[in-house]
């Protein structure tokens, strides 16, 4: 290895010593913060966005992006909460046509954008709309949950399933009794799954080359539309399931839940192009930005800060890790030329 | 003696260690068309745009109608009356724009009053379009006009400013028969205004239409300079495309069977149809000026473009690919030109870039990549093409360019294949590079057919057992690399072959 710059050093290790200084000041000004419980309060609000940000990762491989995940969230805690309470069906049906919901809108994304050839960001925008709307239609925009009274006069008898809402509530006994919450476990698998499909398989390979030089990857015999395609199903899949966790946690389809979920997943997505100097999408990068927004997100609660504060914070904290990536990583990127 | 519009004198540019005008002389007498040839990277644009304005000049001096003249952008050198229409006709045009805001586009940014007057800018606008021939309703917007019209309204925009010298960068590069009809017609009254016309091209039939001198660049510097009637064609295209003794023996081993076969091809619709047979253990190189349709057969052969007319096939079977990823099952590879646009993946390393057609066969169950496998096949990939590097994990741009072609050309000589087509494999390469590619491409052609896409004739003479020439997207002539008739080849190459084409 040779040795490094301290530019470099900063672009490569930046992000990490940030985060392990906002741990600490953190800890400093409420020592609360240090416990195991806030852990995982951190970790299970983690899970939602970071789930939600490893979808838009698969996108942004390809060079793409996709603004729906937001509502496809959404959209999947209300079917979920429609299915169970309106329909009165099981767990299971209401886990499987909310997958296939986000499949569904994944792959009219990819079809808008690889065969109409409208841009990725209208054409996940238009989606974001669209879905906003029609997942209130049929509850004429109320939320949904047991004993509800319908359109019709009737009221809702149905309920969330004991083992649906163990998908969001759940705690697993790890070093401490009930500390790890399901859904946390949900993300870590996901999380490996995205990484080694995108670093250790063929299919990553592919979607990387698509992403820097999707020409070159077409003359190379390469199906760059088929691979784009899957890169907003699978972000549409992942979504869909953030969007089951959600219902899971909550416990009733709740119109006012998940404004924030596309600017955290977008956010973790985006940091992660910092982490280690990667310069590029990724999932461990994505993994650790989403626990970044997670524990700056938990801090500032803690601190009383109110949801604007947050959300300012959260902006420069977007845009000095697309400083790190652009500026800095660009620079060197000439440099070694 | 015509007056002189322009002279340069001992012009110089380089950009970094990279010199691409070495000390250019040129005359651009007024009321004459000079064509101008050269080959990818003669330094024709470069020139180009120094004249023009874009770029400053690192030593020589331009003088236009006897006054120095060294332009500090290009408004300035529209302002003294030098005009080019670019190659890319958007260039010329603002598309969303109507025709008489583009045509008057000069005017608008230079200023003058706050409100715009409707009515006098159509009346303006419309003088404008009939000085050129230009009959067409000034309200429209361009971006609906064909192309030729909006290429006639870039040049009308330009004549507003009543040039002295107007530059035609490969005008007639996307206009039809007919189209370019109206652009030399065009081209035909400038000239009797007095206007110098510089017009850079590739095809011969524009060429015969309208020089009236022509001028051949080669390596920075003016190889040829053709003057008087009849012009001397092949001659400019034999200054432009040079040729020195190659020091590279070919010994031609004796062809096998046919591997592919074309009958009755068609690249375009009013191109010749022609036959072609590439036969195993077999290096064919096709040559031919840009333009001539060199790539557009590549993209038949590799399943990018369909052709017009004709059949197909492949080891004796019908072959008539979709898209490339049919191509690369059946066995036909395709390594493009322009290395930088088709072929490099600049985020990936030498390992990464080489493996990438064949991730598939380099992959276990579940598609995972099996690194041991892939590394080796890198390795082994490094060694043959002699690419000098740390090792496979070097980003692939680290690597200088003749590395980096080393690298996307050997990406298809790492597995078998039955055709393998190379598009300008030596394309900005030094000449150790040149001789690497060309020797790996002859030692592992045995088992399979190589067609080998060349501009440069020396190229050809240094790869081939066979060498074919394309003019006007059909086979025009075929050569065994054995003291070859090189006047005869040149004259194909020109078009000027045993035929005698009047100007339409």
């Amino acid at each position: 290895m040779t040795s490094l710059s301290p530019t470099d050093l900063a672009i490569r290790y930046g992000f990490l010593l940030l985060m392990a200084g906002m741990i600490v000041v953190f800890s400093v000004l409420k020592p609360a913060f240090l416990s195991p419980q806030s852990a995982v309060f951190i970790l299970q609000s983690v899970a939602i966005t970071g789930i939600l940000a490893l979808g838009v990762t698969a996108t942004l491989v390809v060079d793409g992006f996709d603004l729906s995940i937001g509502a496809v969230a959404t959209s999947a805690m209300m079917l979920s909460a429609y299915v169970m309470v309106i329909w009165e069906m099981g767990a299971l049906t209401a886990v499987v046509l909310c997958l296939l919901m986000g499949a569904a809108v994944g792959l009219i994304n990819g079809l808008l954008i690889v065969k109409m050839r409208v841009p990725d960001l209208l054409a996940t925008l238009g989606m974001m709309f669209l879905l906003v709307g029609l997942q209130r239609i049929p509850t004429a925009g109320n939320s949904i949950s047991t004993g509800m009274v319908l359109a019709d006069g009737r009221t809702a008898t149905g309920t969330f399933a004991p083992e649906f809402l163990m998908l969001g509530r759940h705690r697993i006994d790890f070093i401490l009794p009930d500390l790890v919450p399901l859904s946390v476990v949900v993300l870590v698998v996901i999380a490996v799954l995205t990484w080694v499909f995108l670093e250790l398989t063929r299919h990553g390979r592919v979607m990387y080359a698509i992403g820097s030089n999707a020409q070159a990857a077409a003359l190379a015999g390469i199906n760059v539309a088929g691979y784009r395609v899957l890169a907003y199903v699978i972000s549409g899949v992942m979504a869909s399931l953030g969007g089951i966790l959600l219902a899971a946690r909550l416990g009733r389809g709740d119109v006012a839940s998940g404004n924030n979920l596309l600017l955290d997943a977008v956010a973790a997505a985006l940091i992660g192009f910092a982490v280690l100097g990667a310069a590029k999408p990724n999932a461990f990068g994505t993994a650790v930005g989403a626990l970044f927004v997670g524990i700056l997100l938990q801090g500032l609660t803690m601190l009383n800060a109110p949801y604007y504060t947050q959300d300012f914070i959260k902006g420069a904290v977007l845009v000095v890790a697309l400083v790190f990536t652009f500026a800095l990583s660009g620079r060197s990127g000439r440099a070694r030329r | 003696m015509a007056a002189q519009s322009i002279t340069v004198r001992g012009l110089s540019k380089a950009f970094g260690r990279n010199t691409v005008l070495r000390g250019v002389d040129l005359d651009l007498p007024a009321g004459q068309v000079t064509a101008l040839m050269g080959a990818n990277g003669a330094g024709k644009s470069t020139l180009v745009k120094i004249l023009c304005g874009v770029h400053a000049a690192d030593a020589g001096e331009v003088r236009l109608d006897g006054r120095p003249f060294s332009p500090s952008g290009p408004a300035a050198a529209l302002r003294q009356g030098v005009v080019t229409v670019h190659q890319n006709i958007n260039d010329g045009v603002v598309p969303d724009l109507d025709v008489a805001s583009n045509l008057l586009l000069d005017n608008l940014a230079e200023g003058g009053g706050l409100f715009l007057n409707r009515r006098r800018m159509r009346a303006e606008a419309e003088r404008i379009a009939d000085a050129v021939g230009l009959k067409i309703d000034v309200t429209r917007p361009v971006a609906g006009l064909p192309l030729a019209d909006r290429q006639l309204v870039a040049i009308a925009r330009a004549m507003a400013h009543r040039p002295r010298l107007l530059i035609l960068d490969e005008p007639t590069s996307s206009l039809s028969l007919a189209e370019a009809q109206r652009l030399f017609a065009l081209i035909d009254r400038l000239r009797q205004e007095g206007v110098a016309i510089l017009y850079i091209s590739h095809r011969m039939s524009d060429i015969r239409r309208l020089a009236d001198r022509i001028v051949s660049m080669r390596d920075g510097q003016v190889s040829g300079l053709f003057e008087g009637k009849p012009l001397d064609y092949s001659g400019a295209v034999r200054a432009m495309l040079g040729h020195e003794i190659t020091e590279v023996d070919i010994t031609i081993p004796p062809p096998g069977a046919p591997m592919f076969e074309a009958r009755g091809l068609r690249l375009k619709p009013e191109a010749q149809p022609f036959d072609l047979v590439l036969r195993r253990n077999e290096v064919v190189a096709l040559t031919g000026l840009v333009g001539s349709g060199k790539s557009a057969l590549a993209e038949v052969l590799y399943g990018i473009a369909a052709p017009e007319a004709g059949d197909m096939r492949l080891d004796g079977a019908p072959y008539r690919p979709q898209r490339p990823a049919q191509a690369v099952a059946a066995g036909v590879f395709l390594a493009a030109k322009d290395r930088l646009i088709n072929s490099v993946i600049p985020q990936f390393d030498i390992q990464q870039n080489l493996t990438l057609p064949f991730t598939a066969r380099h992959s276990g169950p579940l598609g995972l990549i099996r690194r041991a496998a892939e590394r080796a096949a890198a390795e082994r990939t490094i060694a043959a093409m002699g690419v000098v590097c740390q090792g496979p994990r070097d980003g692939i741009l680290t690597l200088s360019g003749g590395n980096q072609q080393k690298v996307v050309v050997g990406r298809w000589m790492a597995e078998a294949s039955r055709l393998l087509i190379l598009d300008e494999p030596f394309q900005g390469v030094d000449i150790q590079a040149r001789r690497d590619i060309g020797r790996r491409i002859r030692e592992s052609a045995f088992d399979r057919a190589t067609l080998v896409l060349c501009a440069e004739i020396d190229e050809a003479l240094e790869v081939a057992d066979r060498i074919l020439v394309m003019s006007e997207h059909t086979i025009v002539g075929a050569h065994r690399n054995e003291s070859i008739d090189l006047a005869r080849l040149m004259a194909e190459v020109a078009g000027a072959a045993d035929r005698t084409k009047e100007p339409a």
